[in-house]
């Protein structure tokens, strides 16, 4: 094996590839070949990274020095100052907000500081399409103790007593659950990974299967083993091309290793993987939508019971683990329940992934130990809120979750504590709303993300949802009556109760908490016709401050119905009439002269 | 012998069916809507839902469609509870507002008690049947009674659900002529607002 005297860590999850990640991996290798050092530094193409913000994002090990915002134009510069002189390159250097020093090392960065990687383990380190990469990180280690040192039952207990709980949004017992499966009757057992996501911002699955694609299979081989499965599918959402080309070669690996397939470590135990590509609907990641969509039928759920442990795919005994739930499998067999319970709070144990989104400063993907406060991810790891604005809440748990207030930032992250206060953690959703969203808006939003999605077997969500969705639209719209938060109210329970799964029954959650802590809002809508934070289009107007234009004319030419009139100079008129609300004119201003009324 | 409560009586029953079926037999009837003793239970429409707990944990009562739950020992199930009630009236209110043409909804109403003095409806029961835009134009409630019975008795798959949410429809393959279609008239038959009609083909 050939040694190398530094690695760059080059990050090529989404995110970084979509802002030419690879061009810059192109342009490292030329750079390097230029020195004659590619013998000496080796670049390694990682998984997403978690700071997509800062795209593309490397790593310089040994020396834990972080790069952000590579350009292609700067690489030469950069080879030749670090790589071949030893200088450190300040210019892409990380400095935070409202900071002037940058901060070199990566460890010293807020935001990885206060994270704890277990399911995302190998972040950063391996080249997630390389398999002797990961074993060499203790790779496939669990399931060899596992099919060396422990029975099925045994696996169960330990996986029962580390507290691990679904991490795709139902919060259930994973022991438990695998116990269930286990223990119900049947010759013929399957094993699901659910990597169907779906939620709107959210991206911790992909981000999981695109950067650590062994740890899923690894998972799903000691579930497997535990239940008494042979087979196992893997249902990834078709728009995640990259994961699934990952997920693809990892099982190709994995089979030549002998690690999937028949008689593994020589131990008796047969097990293989296929990849199952999602139908596209949102509703797939409900479990027995997901086994129909897996079997060619309609992804439509039903009733339970019977349970998928019963009565899965092809009505045979199946146990569905969400991808984050199997990447946190290996690391509870090496290193035990005792040690994994020890992280986190009284009834939510371990660590938590989460897709910090929306309007904070550092957007990425977080690992945090259970218990840690809301305030402490979005302020501390996230670095606050962009342009310095004031928080309003952030919605977690996608369009099934809630929103929590700036009264309530101080909740610790688990399972209970987020239901007390009407959210979920869900599968790790975490978009951030600034003063400048409508809470209104904002429950619209999600409701017609829901309403969308709904597959309209049962009458609640079907019907109910779109009701819903109207008398919301109207209130933004300005045409809200009074009783209007009556009829949401009693509808939200009613929904909530009598909807067949989960998504009808969770879908009026951010209508629920933002009528409960932003009652005011919808009341401003209402009754004045007014809408607070200025977003609502149907109760704003623009108008340009006769003292700050200078007549400039930027507005006018760049507005896209002519609606701003004036001459050079002179000050200029929106005609209300012609005004689309687009927002440009005040985007473009550069006399903070537009002003948005309500 | 399976012993369970039902509406406040302890009810011994030697086979193990479903909540529906077992309520009927204690002359307990429980309105439904997609549910036929002869096809596959749906548990769509959720008008049958019925309020279940468990002698364990009597408290936590949950509503479940009594046409897929199945009884078993130690259940605890109301059939007409307040919030059965609730359930049904709001159920049903949602298929007028979609459906206000269709007959059997309005007989249903009736059977469960919903008020037809406006002042005694709910918040949402008001909205749904007096204030709601109406968007669709079909007496379909998407019961889904016709694709199971095409599926099921003449085992012709000549129709099915396509598309989602407020979207979906009953449909031909393609939307073409079934070619499958025997003409029996099972989907016909069975469907509770007269929304199929036969016709003959000379």
């Amino acid at each position: 094996m050939q040694e190398y005297r530094m690695h760059l860590m080059l990050c090529a999850g989404t995110g970084c590839v979509s802002n030419h990640a690879f061009d810059i991996e192109k342009a490292f290798k030329r750079e390097l070949e230029k020195h004659n050092l590619q013998d000496e530094v080796q670049v390694v193409d990682t998984g997403c990274q978690g700071f997509c913000e800062r795209g593309p994002i490397m790593i310089v090990q040994p020396g834990d020095i972080f790069y952000e915002m590579l350009e292609e134009k700067d690489i030469p510069y950069l080879v030749e100052e670090h790589f071949l002189k030893g200088r450190p390159v300040e210019k892409h250097m990380y400095v935070p907000k409202g900071g002037e020093n940058p901060i070199p090392k990566l460890s010293d960065i807020g935001f990885f500081k206060k994270q704890k990687l277990i399911a995302l383990a190998n972040r950063g380190l391996i080249d997630p399409e390389n398999i002797d990469e990961y074993i060499g990180r203790e790779g496939y280690s669990a399931l060899a103790k596992v099919l060396s040192e422990m029975t099925p039952e045994e696996v169960v207990k330990e996986v029962k007593d580390s507290g691990l709980r679904g991490r795709g949004g139902g919060g259930f017992s994973t022991g438990t659950k695998w116990e269930f499966a286990k223990n119900s009757p049947g010759d013929e057992k399957y094993i699901i990974c659910n990597a169907d996501e779906g939620d709107p911002g959210a991206f911790m699955d992909r981000s999981i299967v695109e950067s650590d694609p062994h740890v899923i299979l690894e998972g799903m081989a000691i579930g497997a083993y535990a239940i008494g499965a042979t087979h196992g599918f893997i249902y990834v959402r078709d728009e995640y091309p990259l994961a699934v080309e990952r997920i693809n070669k990892a099982i190709k690996d994995a089979r030549e290793y002998g690690l999937l397939g028949e008689d593994i470590f020589e131990a008796g135990f047969d097990f293989d993987v296929s990849v199952s590509r999602g139908a596209g609907a949102f509703v797939c990641g409900e479990e027995t939508s997901l086994i129909a969509s897996l079997e060619g039928n309609m992804p439509e759920p039903r009733v339970r019971p019977p349970y998928p442990a019963v009565a899965g795919y092809k009505g045979k005994p199946t146990n569905i683990n969400n991808v984050e739930t199997w990447a946190n499998i290996r690391h509870i067999i090496n290193r035990g329940a005792e040690w994994y319970s020890s992280i986190g709070t009284e009834t939510s144990k371990g660590t938590k992934v989460f897709s910090l989104v929306g309007k904070v400063n550092n957007t990425g993907l977080v690992e945090v130990p259970m218990g840690i406060s809301v305030r402490d991810i979005i302020f501390d790891i996230g670095g606050g809120v962009m342009n310095g604005k004031k928080f309003k809440a952030v919605q977690t748990g996608g369009p099934s979750g809630g929103c929590i207030p700036e009264s309530l930032m101080d909740t610790p992250v688990g399972y209970d504590t987020f239901a007390k206060i009407g959210s979920i953690v869900g599968s790790g959703g975490m978009i951030v709303m600034d003063e400048d969203n409508c809470m209104v808006e904002v429950a619209r939003y999600f409701l017609a993300f829901t309403q969308q999605e709904s597959c309209g077997k049962c009458t609640p969500c079907r019907e109910g949802t779109r009701h819903m969705l109207d008398i919301l639209t109207r209130i933004t719209e300005g045409k809200g009556k009074e009783e209007d938060l009556d009829v949401l109210e009693d509808m939200c329970g009613l929904i909530g109760s009598t909807s067949l799964c989960a998504l009808g029954a969770t879908a009026p959650n951010p209508v629920l908490t933002t009528m409960k802590y932003f009652r005011d809002e919808y009341e401003a809508h209402i009754k004045e016709g007014r809408c607070p934070a200025k977003e609502c289009k149907s109760l704003i107007t623009y108008t340009i401050l006769e003292d700050k234009c200078t007549g400039c004319t930027l507005c006018a030419r760049d507005c896209p119905v002519t609606a701003i009139t004036g001459e050079r100079k002179g000050i200029h008129v929106i005609d209300p009439d012609i005004c689309v609300k687009c927002g440009i004119c005040k985007a473009v201003c550069n006399f903070g002269a537009v002003r948005i009324e309500s | 012998m399976i012993k369970y409560t039902l509406n406040g009586d302890l009810v011994e029953q030697k086979d193990e069916t479903t909540i529906l079926e077992s309520a009927g037999r204690n002359g307990f009837k429980i309105p439904t809507l997609c549910n036929n003793e002869h096809l596959t239970p749906f548990g769509g429409c959720r008008l049958c839902l019925v309020e279940v707990a468990t002698e364990r944990n009597p408290d936590m009562k949950k509503l479940m469609p009594s046409c897929t739950a199945r009884i078993s020992s130690g259940l605890i199930i109301d059939t007409n509870s307040h919030r059965v009630q609730q359930s049904r009236r709001f159920i049903i209110s949602m298929l007028i507002s979609r459906s206000p043409k269709a007959e059997k909804l309005r007989e249903i109403a009736k059977e469960i008690g919903l008020p037809e003095e406006r002042s005694e409806l709910s918040p949402s029961e008001k909205y749904l049947l007096d204030d709601a835009p109406s968007i669709v134009t079909t007496n379909c409630i998407l019961c889904g009674l016709c694709v199971r019975a095409c599926a099921e008795i003449p085992m012709r798959d000549a129709i099915s659900f396509s598309a989602r949410g407020m979207e979906r429809m009953v449909k031909t393959p393609f939307e073409k002529y079934a070619e499958t279609c025997i003409g029996c008239g099972s989907c016909a038959y069975v469907c509770p607002t007269d929304t199929i009609t036969i016709e003959e083909v000379v």
